[in-house]
């Protein structure tokens, strides 16, 4: 158990090492400080591609942890409560009013937009009776599906669907270069942040009524939670697209080892989400050489089958 | 003391309380009983601020709920509800070091690390420590949770049918820790108490409540009398003395 830490970030290390030198250009790192050409290519594709994956699957992974507490469920995720298609909605919206608007005000459209649906997600929730624990993730993807029709019919009719696929439909890496995926990092602070507040969400998870008897304000942590997963979902739809899966596999995996208690287990699932999905982008890359597969497609398949798994050895008490 | 002036609470149009009127007394074990429905889990959410108060005042300790800040308000009272079932998976250990997160939002110092071993203790928890809440019994995650009330260390402590799932042996024992509680450190204890010989044996006040409405309310020889307790249930009740405490017989 003591060594787990150690071991993943062994793995992980070995892992970018190769993330480093997989591609198509020959790249020897050993030479790149003499050799410009590689040089280029290390820091203008590989280094920001790997840190794009890095960046993505653990705040993802983080954001999957915090919808879980605030929903008291552990079977939805950023892809599947709403908020990735609200992204998609406020940047669309934002897109046809504003054409030509900044990057921070797109941020801020598809931040604020996110969280919005979001908490129109918890608004219908909360109103669902509280054994039945599936209709909780059923209630995510009705949620998530009519947002989308949306998101899709009015990108049809401002004949801006090739965004809207980018966007919702093909997460992928392929694209990153410098200079192309820095607001990754803001979904990696937002991320950081929960940890902060590791402890407020936790005892969020026991309830209202056990929160609110230690003292904690259920209505701010409920914001704080809200924002931390409407920001990671926004920056990820609009660098690289939404990536399925990771957000509700990533937690569930960790919480059956670790359980519950965020603040120990919250930098365990950035690793784990972290390593897991490089590990799928390394998958995608490799898989039919020299082309690439959507890393979501791999995700989808071994995420898919991890969650079945989930279902059926559920723990006694849910 | 607990003041409780003028409380109404409707759900719907549905009246859940009328006019509830009268005061937990200090340093002293109180026992809410009452049959089903009758509106004890109600008026306890509603002290322990769990609930929002429609009309009327609470004060505890001094303190009005209306104007304490939720936060002060965990120090003063720890409340445990009656539906006690969580979905997260944490460890027993966990959960009652929770109960000092009032006292250190997040940064535990070795004197909050004792009082959750000392409530671990005190609840015969210790052996089961590092196990997950949903790996344990009902019992024992109930002890669990009031294992956490306990660590919160407050002068009120409310628990609302805190004997659920609990076996003789665990239910005395933990009467027993409470009145120890009361005597011997002076603290307030008000608990909804279901089965009604536990309020005869170790409560110093019995708030008799039905219909939404206090029927009766005093010491245990003067509310736990054959006509009182007949009247509360709607069932013909004996009762006898044992040990110079009252004992109420419900046997045909
Ligand atoms: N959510 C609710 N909606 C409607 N009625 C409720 C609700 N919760 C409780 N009640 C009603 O309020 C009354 C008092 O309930 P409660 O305080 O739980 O009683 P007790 O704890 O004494 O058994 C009961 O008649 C119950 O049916
Ligand atoms: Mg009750």
């Amino acid at each position: 158990m003591r060594l787990l830490p150690a071991a993943a970030t062994v793995v992980l290390v070995i892992l970018m090492l190769a993330s480093l030198l997989i591609g198509v250009a020959q790249v020897d790192l050993l030479a790149a400080w003499r050799d410009p050409y590689a040089m280029l290519v290390l820091m203008e594709s590989r280094l920001p591609r790997t840190l794009a994956v890095l960046l993505t699957g653990a705040a993802l992974s983080v954001a999957g942890v915090v919808i879980q507490s605030l929903v008291r469920n552990r079977f939805v995720g950023p892809d599947t409560s709403g908020t990735a298609e609200g992204a998609a909605l406020g940047l669309l919206a934002i897109t046809i009013l504003v054409p030509g608007s900044p990057i921070w005000l797109r941020m801020i459209a598809a931040s604020a937009s996110a969280m919005v649906t979001t908490a129109l997600f918890l608004a219908v929730i909360r109103r669902l009776p509280v054994r039945e624990v599936m209709l909780v993730p059923i209630a995510g993807l009705v949620l998530s599906g009519v947002l989308g029709a949306i998101v899709t019919f009015v990108g049809w009719q401002a004949d801006l669907m090739q965004y809207v696929g980018t966007w919702l439909m093909t997460g992928e890496f392929s694209g990153v270069i410098a200079g192309r995926y820095e607001l990754l990092w803001i979904a990696g602070l937002a991320a950081a942040l929960a940890w902060f507040a590791a402890d407020r969400l936790a005892i969020l998870s026991l309830g209202d009524q056990v929160a609110t008897g230690l003292g904690l304000s259920t209505a701010t942590v409920m914001r704080l939670g809200l924002t931390v997963v409407a920001v990671v979902t926004a920056m990820v739809v609009t660098t690289v697209g939404m990536i399925p899966f990771i957000g509700l596999v990533v937690p569930n995996l960790v919480a059956r080892v670790m359980g519950d208690n965020l603040r120990a287990s919250l930098p365990v699932v950035a690793v784990s989400g972290a390593l897991l999905l490089l590990t799928c982008d390394l998958v995608a890359r490799l898989a039919v050489y020299p082309f690439e597969l959507p890393v979501g497609l791999i995700l989808g398949i071994l995420g898919g089958g991890i969650f079945l798994w989930l279902l059926h050895h559920r723990p006694a008490h849910g | 003391m607990i003041t409780v002036e003028g409380v109404n609470h409707q759900i719907g149009s549905v009246r859940i309380l009328h006019d509830i009127r009268t005061r937990l007394p200090e340093g002293r074990l109180t026992a809410l009983i009452g049959p089903n429905g009758a509106g004890k889990s109600t008026l306890m959410r509603l002290i322990g601020r769990l609930e929002a108060l429609q009309s009327g005042r609470i004060t505890v300790a001094g303190h009005d709920l209306a104007t304490t800040r939720t936060g002060e308000l965990a120090k003063i009272m720890a409340i445990l509800g009656q539906n006690t079932a969580i979905a997260s998976r944490l460890r027993v250990a966990e959960l009652v070091g929770f109960g000092r997160w009032p006292h250190h939002k997040g940064r535990p110092r070795p004197q909050d690390r004792d009082k959750v071993s000392q409530a671990l203790e005190a609840f015969a928890l210790t052996s089961l420590a590092n196990r997950f809440l949903d790996e344990i019994s009902g019992g024992q995650a109930q002890r669990a949770h009031i294992a956490m009330s306990f660590a919160q260390d407050t002068p009120w402590l409310l628990l609302d049918e805190p004997l659920n799932n609990l076996d003789m042996a665990h239910a005395r024992g933990l009467m027993t820790l409470l009145s120890e509680l009361v005597r011997g450190q002076g603290r307030s204890v008000a608990m909804v108490v279901h089965e009604i010989n536990y309020a005869a044996a170790w409560a110093d006040h019995v708030i008799a409540m039905k219909d939404g409405r206090i029927m009766a309310e005093g010491d245990p020889d003067t509310v736990l009398t054959e006509a009182v307790l007949s009247k509360l249930y709607d069932t013909p009740v004996s009762v006898g003395r044992h040990r110079n405490r009252p004992l109420v017989l419900h046997h045909a």
